[in-house]
């Protein structure tokens, strides 16, 4: 039930495909749920938390608990394949692995353009609408799109 | 001990609440809208870093606070940030270069941190560094553009980081506060990361053309609760709202 819950930034994955809820233990009419936060300043976990009690809540538990877990930190690569197409096929470039992360100076990192594949795409910011996603355009197709960072 | 790591706490909680406030700051006055809304998404990074890092403190105090009693009413004189943080934002060159000098060191002390033997830390500081990798890139893409650029903006560049520059050996002050925790193991010496850290900034400095001044890094004061005349002011406006009504939610 908690695949109903939506990510409020990203509403085309859910809070479990994106890997935010880490388990959930049931006892009898009691749910506890933990969930670990995406990036430390993301402003939806608040909202995340409340949506995953009120969904909880209206399936029937009379008690939900949730507990926020910092360890072991949230990847990308918890994102399995079919919510990557997910992203892809709502506009967002999903991300790679996440095993070689930035130091200093340029990005070298080329990201496919989730409208028509070209890897012919320039980075414009990199940080987007949110801090989980940079800003691209494609030169190819000139649409300009956001890429879910590998993190 | 659980004194010690209670002020090592707020040390560090208040540096990225402090340095997250300064950030905050360029929110609806960046000089370009995708830089406002890096600085702005940086800076709440850094608030949920101070967030985590204050909420671990007041459980550590045992006296009933939580992150917001700490980070609205605590005085001046109770905050424990690096002076490094506190200084107005300046242009957006001196908001830019402060941030990669500390971000650079983030990442050292956040690496080394994640190996504590205090399980929460360790995870804190783990999630933490990843985030600060991003920061880290932002920050030193725009001090090689800058200083590398314009006689306009290597000018710019140069003032910050000459006015910058001797507030940076307070990054690496530590007391009996660190020894203590050093010696179980929870925190890390700060004396190894300084080296790294020097080399690291020196190299990307030498890159964007800037010359780092000659002079000593000598202002400190900050972890022992003395601040400059900046801190108060901007206190003033971070906390008013909480403190003209208590316990209000929205």
């Amino acid at each position: 039930m908690l695949d109903a819950v939506k990510d409020p930034e990203v509403p085309v994955l859910s809070v479990v495909e994106l890997g935010v809820v880490r388990g959930v233990q049931v006892d009898g009419t009691k749910a506890t749920v933990t969930i670990t936060p995406t990036y430390s300043g993301c402003p939806a976990m608040k909202v995340i938390e409340d949506d995953v009690a009120a969904a909880l809540h209206a399936a029937g538990f009379e008690t939900v608990v949730v507990n926020t877990v910092y360890s072991p930190a949230w990847t990308t690569d918890w994102i399995p394949e079919p919510a990557r197409e997910k992203l892809r096929a709502y506009g967002i470039a999903p991300p790679g692995a996440a095993d070689h992360l930035v130091t200093l100076g340029a990005t070298v990192r080329k990201v496919a353009c989730p409208f028509c594949g070209s890897f012919n795409t320039v980075t414009q910011s990199e940080f987007g609408s949110t801090a989980c996603k940079s800003l691209h355009v494609c030169q190819a197709c000139r649409q300009p799109f956001e890429h879910f960072k590998p993190f | 001990m659980s004194g010690a790591l209670f002020e090592y706490l707020l040390r560090h909680g208040d540096d990225r609440l402090v340095l997250g406030h300064r950030l905050s700051e360029w929110c609806g006055h960046g000089p370009i809208l995708e830089e406002d809304i890096a600085t702005s998404n940086i800076a709440l990074d850094l608030l949920g870093h101070a967030t985590m890092l204050l909420k671990l403190a007041g459980q550590v105090e045992g006296n009933g606070r939580d992150e917001d009693a700490l980070a609205y009413w605590r005085d001046e004189g109770q905050f424990r940030n690096l002076q490094l943080v506190e200084l107005p934002k300046g242009d957006f060159g001196f908001t830019i270069l402060r941030q990669f000098l500390f971000d650079a060191w983030s990442l050292h002390h956040l690496e080394a941190l994640a190996r504590s033997s205090h399980a929460e830390l360790a995870g804190i500081a783990a999630k933490a560094h990843k985030e600060t990798r991003y920061h880290l890139r932002h920050s030193s893409e725009w001090v090689l553009r800058l200083g590398d650029g314009t006689a306009e903006s290597r000018g710019r560049m140069q003032r910050a980081l000459d006015e910058l520059w001797p507030w940076t050996g307070e990054l690496s002050w530590q007391d009996e506060v660190d020894r203590e925790l050093q010696a179980a193991g929870i925190v890390p010496d700060l004396e190894p990361l300084k080296a790294p850290w020097e080399t690291m900034v020196r190299g990307l400095l030498t890159r964007a053309t800037l010359v780092v001044p000659a002079g000593p890094m000598r202002m400190t004061g900050g972890r022992r609760g003395r601040h400059t005349e900046h801190l108060g002011h901007m206190l003033a406006e971070m906390q008013i709202v909480a403190r003209s009504h208590p316990g209000a939610r929205w």
